[in-house]
Order: C-alpha cells, then sequence, then structure tokens
C-alpha cells in the first residue's frame, strides 16, 4: 500500500466545518499581528465566518444522506437543521458580546475565535457518525467553553466558573469515554452503523453499562438532572453574553448529540435507554420548575429555567419515534429563540459599567422601557407555555409525540411542572408590571436590538407561519428512521 | 542465553531497581531522575518487542514532558519529603499487609488468564501491511488516510488549549524592561556617551 492509491474522501460534505475552520485560522493570524486593535475586524470576520457556513449547511441538498471522512462525518436532514440553530445561536451570541466587553474593557480578540472554534466542535458532534468524531466534536466544543467561561480572568466568580466547569466537565467526558469504550468493546464497532447492527443480534449486560455511562456524559453536556449541578454556579459566575452562548449553541449540539447517539445508534435497545431518558426528563422537569422559585438572580433563574426546558425537550427523545424527534427539533428552536431573547434582556439592564442581573431590578420596566418589558413579558408568557405563542407549540409537539407513544405518565408530570413553572415567569411579568420603578436603564445596544428584535418576530408570530419550521423538523426526524 | 533476552534481563532489572530508588531516595530530584531511568529502560523494553512506536512515545511524552514537568514542580515547591516521610515505620505493617493481598490477587487474576491464540492473530492480521512495515509505519497509514479528519480535529483541540492557555495567563504588565533590537541597533555614540567638563573641586551632578 503505497500513498498514490490513497483516495481523498469526499470534502464536500464537510464544506462548512471547513469553512468556520479555514476562517478561524485567518482571523487568528490577522488577531495576532494587528493585536488587541484587531478585536472590532475579528468579531466582523467571525460573523461573516458563520454567516458563509450557514448559507453553506442551508445550501447542501435537501433530505440527502451522505457519510464521508470514512464514515465518521455523517450529513441529513437532521444535521441540516441542527447545524442550521448552532451557526444561528453562535452568531446571536456573538452580537450579545460585543457591547458589553468593550465596556468592560475585557474585549480581546480571542473570544470572538474560541466561539467560532467551539462552534467547529458543535457542528463535528452533531455530524458524529461514530464514537470517535462524537467525541473529538464534543471535546473541542467543551474545551473552548472552559476558556470563555473565565474570559473575565480578573473577576474571581468568573475564575470559579471557569474551573468548575473544567473539573466536572473533565469528569463527564471521562464517563462519556467510559461507556464508549464499554460499546466498543461489546460491539466491536465504533460506528454508529456498526453498533446497529451488532446490537441487532445480541445485547449483552456490557452494552447497556456502556449506554447508562454515555447518557451520564450527555446529561451532563445537557445540564439535566442528576448531572445539572454545575449549571447555575457557571451561568451565574461567566460573564452574561458567555451565559447567553452556553443556554444557546451548545445546548442545541448536546441535544443533537442526545439524539443521534440513541436514535442513531441504539434503536435496537430502545427500552433500554428510553427508562433512563424518562427518569432524566421527569427530574429535570421537577428541578427546574422547583428549585428556580426561590431564586433572586435572573442569571441562576435562567439556569434552571435551562434545566427544566431540557427536561421538556427529553420527553420528545423519550418517545423515541419520528414525531418525537420533531418535537425535540422543535422545542430546541423555539427555546434557542425564547433563551437569547431573554438574555438579550437581561444585558440590556444596565447603568454605566454597572449590570443588574436581580429580579427586583425589573421592577416597574414597563414604565421606564415599555417595550423591553413587553417583549420580555412576551419570552416569560412563552416559556410558560401560554397560547398563541411560541412556547405552547413548542410543549404541544413534544407531549403529542408522548402521548402517542405511550408515555402518559411522562406527559402528564411534564403538563404539571409547566404550571408550577409558570409561577416564577409570570413573577417576572408582575415584578415588571406592578412594581415601582427603580430608575431607567442605558438605551439598548444595537447588536441587544438585532437578537431581541428576531427572536421576539419568531416567539410572538410563530403560530402565523408555522409551517418553514414545523416542515423542517419533519424533513430532519424523517431522516433519522 | 540469546542477547535479546540478556537486553531484557538488563532493561528490567535496572527498571525494578530504579523504581524502587523512586521511592526509596531522599532528595525527591533524584527521586525524578530514577523515574526518567525507569522510563528510559521501559521504552528499552518496549524497544525489544518490536513495538518501536510506543517507545519513542514514552521517551518524547514522558521523558520530554512529563518528567521534566515533576522536575520543574518538585524544585519549585521546595516540598519537605523527609519530614512526609516521618510515619514511614509506623504505617510500614499496614501497608506490607495490603501491598502482600494486592499481590497475591493479582497474581490469582492474572496467572489464571490465558490469551486465546485466534485472538493474537486474528485482529493484527487486519492491521494494514502485515508483517511487512513497521508499526510506526502502520499507524501513520491508517492515521493520515482513513483517520486524518479525527486528526486534524485533534489538532484544532490542542489549537484551542494554547489559545486558552494564552488567553488566560498572557498579561501586559507594566514597567517590564523587554529587548527592542531597533532601539539598540539605532543607538549612535551621540546617545550613549556624554562628554562634560568637570570644574576642578566641584564635580558634577550625575
Amino acid at each position: 500500500m503505497n500513498a498514490a492509491q490513497v483516495v481523498l474522501p469526499a470534502l464536500g460534505p464537510a464544506l462548512p466545518e471547513l469553512i468556520l475552520a479555514v476562517g478561524a485560522l485567518v482571523l487568528i493570524l490577522y488577531g495576532a499581528f494587528k493585536g488587541e486593535k484587531s478585536t472590532e475586524g475579528v468579531t466582523v470576520g467571525t460573523l461573516i465566518v458563520l454567516i458563509l457556513a450557514l448559507f453553506a449547511v442551508v445550501s447542501q441538498p435537501l433530505g440527502a444522506k451522505v457519510t464521508t471522512l470514512n464514515g465518521a462525518f455523517i450529513v441529513d436532514g437532521f444535521a441540516r437543521v441542527m447545524k442550521s440553530l448552532v451557526l444561528l445561536g453562535s452568531a446571536a451570541a456573538l452580537l450579545l458580546a460585543r457591547d458589553l466587553f468593550e465596556r468592560e474593557r475585557i474585549a480581546r480578540f480571542e473570544y470572538p475565535i474560541l466561539i467560532l472554534l467551539s462552534t467547529i466542535g458543535m457542528l463535528i458532534m452533531v455530524s458524529a457518525n461514530d464514537l470517535i468524531a462524537l467525541y473529538m466534536g464534543l471535546e473541542l466544543q467543551s474545551l473552548a467553553a472552559y476558556v470563555i467561561a473565565s474570559f473575565h480572568r480578573d473577576n474571581v466568580r468568573s475564575t470559579e466558573a471557569g474551573l468548575k466547569y473544567f473539573v466536572l466537565g473533565a469528569l463527564s467526558s471521562g464517563m462519556l469515554l467510559y461507556g464508549a469504550s464499554l460499546i466498543y468493546g461489546f460491539t466491536g464497532s465504533v460506528s454508529f452503523p456498526g453498533i446497529v447492527t451488532a446490537l441487532r443480534e445480541t445485547s449483552g449486560l456490557g452494552v447497556i453499562l456502556g449506554i447508562v455511562f454515555v447518557s451520564a456524559g450527555v446529561a451532563f453536556k445537557l445540564a439535566a438532572v442528576p448531572f445539572h449541578m454545575w449549571t447555575p454556579d457557571v451561568y451565574e459566575g461567566a460573564p452574561t453574553p458567555v451565559t447567553a452562548f452556553f443556554a444557546s449553541a451548545p445546548k442545541m449540539a448536546a441535544m443533537a448529540m442526545a439524539v443521534r447517539v440513541f436514535v442513531g445508534a441504539f434503536p435496537a435497545v430502545t427500552d433500554q435507554w428510553q427508562q433512563i431518558i424518562v427518569f432524566v426528563s421527569i427530574a429535570s422537569m421537577a428541578l427546574g420548575s422547583f428549585a428556580a422559585i426561590g431564586q433572586r438572580n435572573l442569571k441562576r433563574l435562567m439556569a434552571y429555567s435551562s434545566i427544566g426546558n431540557v427536561g421538556y425537550a427529553l420527553i420528545g427523545l423519550a418517545a423515541g419515534t419520528e414525531e418525537g424527534v420533531r418535537g425535540v427539533v422543535i422545542y430546541m428552536a423555539i427555546y434557542l429563540a425564547m433563551t437569547l431573547g431573554a438574555f438579550a434582556v437581561i444585558l440590556s439592564l444596565r447603568r454605566g459599567r454597572q449590570m443588574f442581573e436581580t429580579i427586583d431590578d425589573l421592577s416597574g420596566l414597563s414604565r421606564t422601557h415599555p417595550w423591553i418589558a413587553f417583549l420580555l413579558a412576551m419570552m416569560m408568557f412563552s416559556l410558560a407555555g401560554i397560547p398563541p405563542l411560541a412556547g405552547f407549540f413548542a410543549k404541544f409537539y413534544v407531549f403529542a409525540a408522548a402521548i402517542k407513544a405511550g408515555l402518559f405518565t411522562l406527559a402528564v408530570i411534564g403538563v404539571v411542572t409547566s404550571v408550577v413553572g409558570a409561577y416564577y415567569y409570570l413573577r417576572l411579568v408582575k415584578v415588571m408590571y406592578f412594581d415601582e420603578p427603580q430608575g431607567g436603564y442605558e438605551p439598548m445596544a444595537p447588536g441587544l436590538r438585532i437578537v431581541l428584535g428576531l427572536s421576539s418576530v419568531v416567539v410572538v408570530l410563530f403560530w402565523l407561519v408555522p409551517a418553514p419550521l414545523v416542515g423542517a423538523a419533519g424533513v430532519a426526524a424523517r431522516s433519522l428512521f | 542465553m540469546t542477547a535479546a533476552a540478556a537486553f531484557f534481563y538488563l532493561f528490567s532489572a535496572i527498571t525494578v531497581a530504579s523504581g524502587f530508588m523512586v521511592i526509596a531516595s531522599r532528595n525527591p530530584v533524584t527521586s525524578v531522575l530514577f523515574l526518567i531511568l525507569a522510563f528510559v529502560n521501559a521504552a528499552g523494553l518496549f524497544m525489544l518487542m518490536g513495538a518501536e512506536f510506543l517507545a519513542m512515545i514514552l521517551i518524547v511524552v514522558y521523558v520530554g514532558a512529563v518528567a521534566v514537568l515533576f522536575l520543574f514542580v518538585v524544585m519549585m515547591l521546595d516540598v519537605d519529603f523527609a519530614e512526609l516521610r516521618q510515619g514511614f515505620q509506623d504505617y510500614l505493617p499496614v501497608g506490607g499487609l495490603i501491598g502482600a493481598v494486592f499481590l497475591v490477587e493479582l497474581l490469582l487474576v492474572v496467572g489464571s488468564w490465558a490469551i486465546d491464540p485466534g485472538l493474537v492473530h486474528g485482529p493484527l492480521a487486519n492491521a494494514p501491511g502485515g508483517e511487512t512495515v513497521t508499526n510506526t509505519q502502520a499507524l501513520g497509514l491508517v492515521l493520515y488516510t482513513n483517520y486524518f479528519f479525527l486528526f486534524q480535529v485533534a489538532g484544532l483541540i490542542l489549537l484551542v488549549a494554547m489559545i486558552g492557555a494564552i488567553v488566560l495567563t498572557l498579561r501586559e504588565r507594566p514597567g517590564v524592561k523587554r529587548q527592542d533590537i531597533s532601539v539598540q541597533n539605532a543607538r549612535t555614540q551621540a546617545m550613549a556617551v556624554e562628554v562634560r567638563q568637570v570644574p576642578s573641586r566641584q564635580g558634577v551632578e550625575v
């Protein structure tokens, strides 16, 4: 075997990743040569690269299923939809970060580049078709995330957040790897199609143990109970734009990874992993709604809200059906819009260099900033699941899938916890509209306006034109079954 | 006794002896140096087994990076090992007992193992090139062809680690004197030397 016989695999399907990787390298060089003055240029460059990659994702042929790079990389409808969400989330997080970092004088050109590299990792996770590619993508994503969590390095809480995230993340990666090695050992294959074939014939205790460990790793990345402990501390400690990033794009990638692993690799043992997902889902929904009640800090509140929302999205995965996966995709897309909108508002609570991030700081916002208050109220009504806002439909699709799959208990618990959760979402609305104002805040930065505007359009007007998202989610789910 | 067997006994004897010296020596720096000796001899053992890639990796990674890191840590932290070893005599019986139990367990478990002869030839026969290429070459043949995607992603991960280390630790400190070669080169006699008349019995202000 000599080098001349080696055929280069098709690189076309990996075009978005290639664009991001080349863009990241070029921008690093640009930043390194120009020094700290280049922050603005690198941020704009990163946004352009993300948008180019988004175009590359969208222009890939619809519904086609292509594997390449020795079977490690798959592009199908599901990958395209989830990649679009990831890229949108990353771009929005960058827009949210610009203004604040400049004020805090921590704007550095490495931040957009780390976001870019993290996004490459997420896209690889979404497209992973074997356990090694999955782990490599996950590690690339998380490593960049640990760094940006402690990006405000002179701030003790930010450093603490980064360290906590790093130590616990390394532990969870270890569990995932241990599970992956067990699965490889008992099925003899690391590729998902290979695992599917092997599990059709035999499945022993070893494989199930492997699945349990992999689920633990996945649940950590999703911040689902019982692996959620890091979330409130990291969300509170990290700089707010970084928190917005953690709550958006990586969640999309982690959920895509969960669907890829469970539906893509273990369809033959659905009844085994279904129990795990049902438990994780119920526990996350319950904790997300009950633990959030006592929170005073908006970032901690959003952390518990994200734990709860992951629980709802997992209902769709627990169903294990095509409708369930469609529900997951719709839920995650709408969650992305809601959470980015909410963070845009949290980031706008500011006077000079002082940031406000407790619930009491929202009081009387309706009188000082009627529009912002109105849009945040819409986000909160939507998160609480009140029709006709998008959040209601998100929950509707996953509950419907659960009922069709016969998981009545899960659906009922979901409805009950969403009623409990409505309490703390609606409390924010009450504070904004019925409490005495504390004094106005500065006008919103343009980046925040764009993100808040776009996410409000999705949240408020989704019921008028649901077809594009529901249709895309349908294509995505079909490609997995 | 063949040369290979002679080398095996040489390497393993030095490995065991230097392993013992790692815990027995009084000076921590000596300990680390013995650790390096153990690594080098273990690399020799790998070499005898025909695993030259593992031997190289052991030297490059463990000796070149890990052991040097240990050396730095030991030198910087100034740990008083004599104090740490204070209660050694008291704990010796208990520790020795646990060690003996471990040894017996290991012998019982590993002694009952038998490697399936089919296993030795099965997966190895599938390796590209089989017997004709060295294992470094065989690894390269799959790493840069079938798995080049994963290899590249690993490269990106290392890049992130590097950027992260720089982002979190590099600081522009004021008042640090740096070498500026262009300034040095541009220095002329006029900038460096000042000629003054010194008045008698008065001196000059420097």
